[in-house]
């Protein structure tokens, strides 16, 4: 018998592994949020929060009353030894400036050229686009973590239709499912969950997919 | 060095209708909330804000966003305040969304004489349309343009009279820009101190960058 974990947290095991020792990394608002808890023992990696945080650390759950620092979803967190506190202005200069190593965003919608949305369906949801804009195009890597369908529709598709986040900025997507890295315009399945055969993981996306396993 | 220290109902009087302000804060931390209680005694309406986003409910801008004073707002997330998103849709607020690394930078070049930045951010987006793209070094960039306010309403952790000010923690986030790009700023401080108490060291926001100073609830001066 197997646990059932939530897919948000395979998703985010996932994604962590596609991190690296030193690596700088920013973990979007949601999902990726997640990977935080997942990041493997021999790996340490420098939290960038676009807030003003580099060398973040877990989350504090019994805050004192004047607790100051918060990740970019307003949640208490922790500082870790040799970490920097900076301005909106110095955060936007690490990650357009290429000084992040890489960025986990979530999506609405991801396709096989790199584009991502993840902002925006119009006249139904305008969260607005925060740091994403500028982590996508500043990031040396971007890795989408999100879930393979919403309510059975693909996610991942030949060409987004919903308003753009970036234009062919995306590396790689995790999802539950698999992990896909773009590759000349194309959808490269990398790995792949043993619970799914090729043909119902095409079935799910709405691209074609290369198999590289 | 003269005090900057101002009385709440001088501030309250000194806000007017159609007011372009900018309020330091991400997601109502390091945004100031007396500042707020007073643009809301003002009853001004009509007013453009600019912030990073629109606090959460019941803290920060959200509290502008519920009086119905505000007709447009400049900010790059909005999606921990329903309220706003319910507005927007409804045509009752004017939600002009920009990239975070984008509205700090229209700030910064406002408050340092800067005539844009030169950004990839939104290239191939809706953001860049109706907007210069400029070739540089062989790379294509959007031409930003200065964003400017007639109030800047910030909050900082200690100031000196004179209005010397340090942010904590990440309260730091936009109140240090927009302390430049403002005709008139006003900084609510949590601690107040003697001209000469702050150490220049940690001095983020330059007294002479301030108009106003005035003691924040948390004050204990």
């Amino acid at each position: 018998m197997t646990i059932n974990i939530p897919i948000k947290d395979i998703i985010a095991k996932k994604a962590a592994a596609e991190l690296f020792d030193g690596a700088v990394v920013n973990l979007g608002i949601g999902l990726p949020e997640l990977v935080a808890n997942y990041i493997p023992e021999d790996v340490e990696v420098i939290l960038q929060s676009e807030n003003g945080i580099l060398g973040m650390g877990p989350h504090v759950t019994d805050p004192a009353v004047d607790h100051n620092c918060f990740n970019a979803g307003g949640k208490c967190v922790s500082l870790k030894p040799g970490s920097m506190l900076f301005d909106t202005t110095t955060s936007f200069m690490f990650i357009r400036g290429g000084h992040v190593d890489i960025a986990i965003l979530g999506a609405l919608q991801v396709d096989q050229t790199g584009s991502l949305a993840s902002h925006e369906i119009p006249g139904k949801f305008i969260p607005g686009m925060g740091g994403a804009m500028d982590l996508a195009a500043g990031a040396k890597k971007l890795i989408v973590a999100t879930s393979h369908t919403q309510k059975g529709q693909p996610k991942l598709l030949e060409k987004i239709t919903f308003p753009a986040t970036a234009i062919n900025c995306v590396d790689t997507i995790v999802t539950e499912l698999c992990v896909i890295d773009i590759v000349d315009g194309r959808f490269v399945v990398r790995e792949m969950s043993a619970d799914i055969s090729k043909k119902e993981l095409e079935e799910l996306t709405a691209a074609p997919l290369m198999f590289n396993l | 060095m003269r005090s900057k220290i101002t009385a709440y109902e001088e501030i309250v009087k000194s806000i007017e209708d159609g007011m372009q302000i900018m309020i330091g804060g991400f997601l109502a931390d390091g945004t100031p909330e007396l500042l707020i209680d007073a643009v809301i005694e003002s009853g001004a309406k009509n007013l453009t804000i600019i912030g990073n986003d629109t606090g959460v409910p019941g803290r920060g801008i959200s509290r502008l966003i519920d009086t119905d004073q505000v007709a447009r707002v400049i900010t790059s997330h909005v999606g921990l305040n329903p309220r706003t998103i319910e507005k927007a849709i409804a045509g009752t607020l004017d939600l002009q969304l920009v990239p975070q690394g984008t509205l700090a930078e229209q700030i910064r070049c406002a408050g340092a004489g800067l005539g844009g930045a030169l950004t990839p951010t939104g290239l191939g987006t809706k953001v860049a349309e109706g907007k210069r793209q400029i070739e540089v070094q062989g790379k294509t960039y959007l031409l930003e343009e200065p964003l400017h306010a007639d109030l800047a309403l910030l909050k900082s952790a200690m100031s000196d009279e004179f209005g010397n000010s340090f942010y904590e923690g990440t309260c730091k986030n936009f109140n240090i820009v927009m302390a430049y790009a403002a005709d008139t700023v006003i900084v609510e401080c949590d601690q107040l101190l003697e001209i000469g108490d702050l150490n220049p060291n940690t001095v983020e926001t330059s007294g002479i960058l301030v108009d106003h100073l005035i003691k924040g609830a948390k004050c204990d001066y």
